[in-house]
Order: structure tokens, then sequence, then C-alpha cells
């Protein structure tokens, strides 16, 4: 019974998939905290809409809070699509409001923020679970990519069967290692970048409108 | 396989639970995840023998940001060898959605547990009272 049900959920799964490609496709930006996400939806949205989605900011956590941009066209080399671009905020499994503290904030607002954090992980992880289509993991390309919330989540959307690019961000500093991005997940494609000096993005856009397309 | 127990006997030591799989296998998904956190919030180290499944993650991270309370929960620290599950499961498996997930799993206190290092073969931790 088990096994029928499971059969008739993934035949349901590509058939949904086959008759929606016209619809634009919610691809979910995700990736650890203070990986570049939302400086990298800001210059895809800007590229191709002229407009931002959302605040960048070297302090963690940011965004607290799921955002969409609707029909953004994307057309590289002959192939185009169009996507709504989900900027989620980073995703981790502990908060503590005193981090914030360093970053000379009020207790209170401390406070605040790390419990709109915590709504905005929560968020984005039902997101993943039920509303993207597809995924952009990002990574700071300056760090070790092997942590727990890295693997944790790409197994995670790996066990969703979603079309996942990883992107290597931050290849403008020194401290830069692609490869070890590359060999810490090579089931997937990566491509490097600098979401804030505008750095590969041609590639960057090629292979969205060939994964997402 | 039995469950094991290593408890403090009030000295101020640290709780270790480690859970068989067979102790897992019959408990549903939420019925894990209210294991794990009701033990890591009295500030013990769980130990799951086969560890969770990428769903059960999932929820797991969701139901702790939930939990989370200024200076009383500040999460979890969680734990399991870096590995690709892909590459072990069938086409068959991967069309079922069948996950493999019998690997070894640490869960803590964020404010408790520190990893010091982690690759393939090896987890090392750093635990401390509470």
């Amino acid at each position: 019974m088990g096994l029928l049900t499971d059969l008739r959920d993934s035949i349901s799964r590509v058939v949904d998939r086959l008759f929606s490609e016209s619809e634009p496709k919610r691809i979910g930006i995700y990736g650890p905290p203070n990986a570049g996400k939302t400086t990298l939806a800001n210059r895809i949205a800007r590229d191709w809409t002229g407009d931002a989605i959302g605040p960048e900011s070297h302090i963690p956590h940011e965004t607290r809070r799921a955002r969409r941009k609707e029909n953004v066209e994307i057309e590289r080399d002959g192939k185009k699509v169009t996507i709504d671009i989900v900027d989620t905020p980073g995703v981790t499994t502990k908060v503590d409001y005193k981090e914030f503290l360093e970053h000379d904030m009020e207790k209170d607002d401390a406070v605040r923020r790390s419990r709109e954090a915590t709504e905005g992980v929560a968020e984005a992880m039902h997101w993943l679970r039920e509303d993207v289509d597809g995924v952009i993991y990002v990574l700071d390309s300056t760090k070790d990519p092997i942590s727990q919330v890295n693997t944790m989540l790409i197994g995670i959307i790996e066990s969703q069967d979603l079309p996942v690019l990883i992107f290597a961000n931050k290849i403008d500093l020194e401290e830069s290692n692609v490869e070890r991005i590359a060999n810490a997940y090579p089931q997937h494609e990566t491509v490097e970048l600098s979401a804030l000096e505008g750095e590969n993005m041609d590639e960057v856009y090629a292979k969205i409108a060939e994964y997402f397309a | 396989m039995p469950e094991a127990t290593a408890s403090d006997n009030g000295s101020g030591g640290v709780q270790i639970d480690l859970f068989s799989g067979n102790r897992m296998a019959n408990l549903t998904s939420m019925e894990k995840i209210r294991l794990i956190l009701d033990g890591v919030r009295d500030g013990n180290i769980v130990i799951l023998e086969e560890g969770l499944s990428p769903d059960e993650e999932s929820k797991l991270i969701e139901v702790t940001m939930a939990e989370i309370a200024p200076d009383e929960f500040n999460g979890i620290e969680i734990e399991t060898y870096p590995r690709s599950q892909t590459a072990d499961q069938s086409f068959l498996d991967r069309l079922m959605g069948r996950q493999s997930t019998q690997k070894l799993t640490v869960i803590g206190p964020a404010n408790q547990i520190q990893t010091l290092h982690k690759d393939e073969n090896l987890i090392s931790a750093l635990v401390s009272r509470k």
C-alpha cells in the first residue's frame, strides 16, 4: 500500500512539473547567514528588472522574511526562463540575541531581531518543503563549506528532487577557495561569482537559464 | 539494539542519551523531534544511531526555531558525517523518495556543544556543562 502511494506521489510530482512549464519557476536562494544571498538576489533583480529586493548588511540575519521578486525574465545563449526569485533568510540551527549586541544593538532590539530571525528560518524551511521549484545554494567561498547546516540543507534539497545550482560567492576576496566547495559537493555544479562586484555574472545567468528553463 | 543512557549522579556532569535505530524506528517524525528537543532542552547530549531523514531534519530545524527563547534556549548543535546520499541510492530509491538515513547523529544544546573538527570519518566535539 505504502509502495503504491509513494509511486503515485512520484508520478504526480513529475506530471505536475511537465504541465507547469509555462509558469514562472520559483527559485529559492538558500544558504547560511552572510553568504551573500540578498546581494545576489538584488544583483539578479537589478540586472533584469531594474529594482532591488531588499537591504544588504554584514550583520547576520538582515533578511528575516522570505522576499519574492516575480516574473524576472532571464535570457542567455538562446535560452529564456521566467523565474520568481525568493530571497530567504540564512538557515541555522541556533540564534543567540547576544550575537547582535556585538553589532552595537540595544538588548531590546537584539531580542526582537533574534525572534524575527527564528521565524524567518522556520519560514525558509517551509518554503523549501512546499513552495520552491528549484534552488540556488549560495556559499561564502572564503569559508569551510562542510558545515552541518550546508550538509543538511543540501540533503533536504536532494530529497525533494529539486534542481540545484551551487554558487561560490565572494571570489573577489583573497581567501576565496572555489575548489574546496566543488570538492565538497561534487554531485552538483558549482559556479563561481562575486555578487557584490558583478564578477562572472554571464556564466551565472547562462547556468540559471540552462538549469531552470 | 539496546538503548544506553549515561547519566551524571548529581555532580553536575553531562547526560548522554544514545538511541538505537530500533528505538526510533517505531516513532513518528514529530515524536522523534519531541524526544530530541526535550532531551536537549534538559541539557543532554542526544546521539541517534541511525539519524533522521532529510524531511525530519527540516522539521527539526523548524521546531527548534519555534522554541528558541532569549536567555533560555539558543537552539541546537547537530552533527552528522558529511556524505553524499545520492551516491548511495539506487534509481528506484530516488524515484520513490527513499532516503538512506543511517548516519550517526549527535545533537546537543548550542551553548554546550562545540564542534572542533569534522570530516567523513571523524566528528570531534567539545561538550561543556550548563
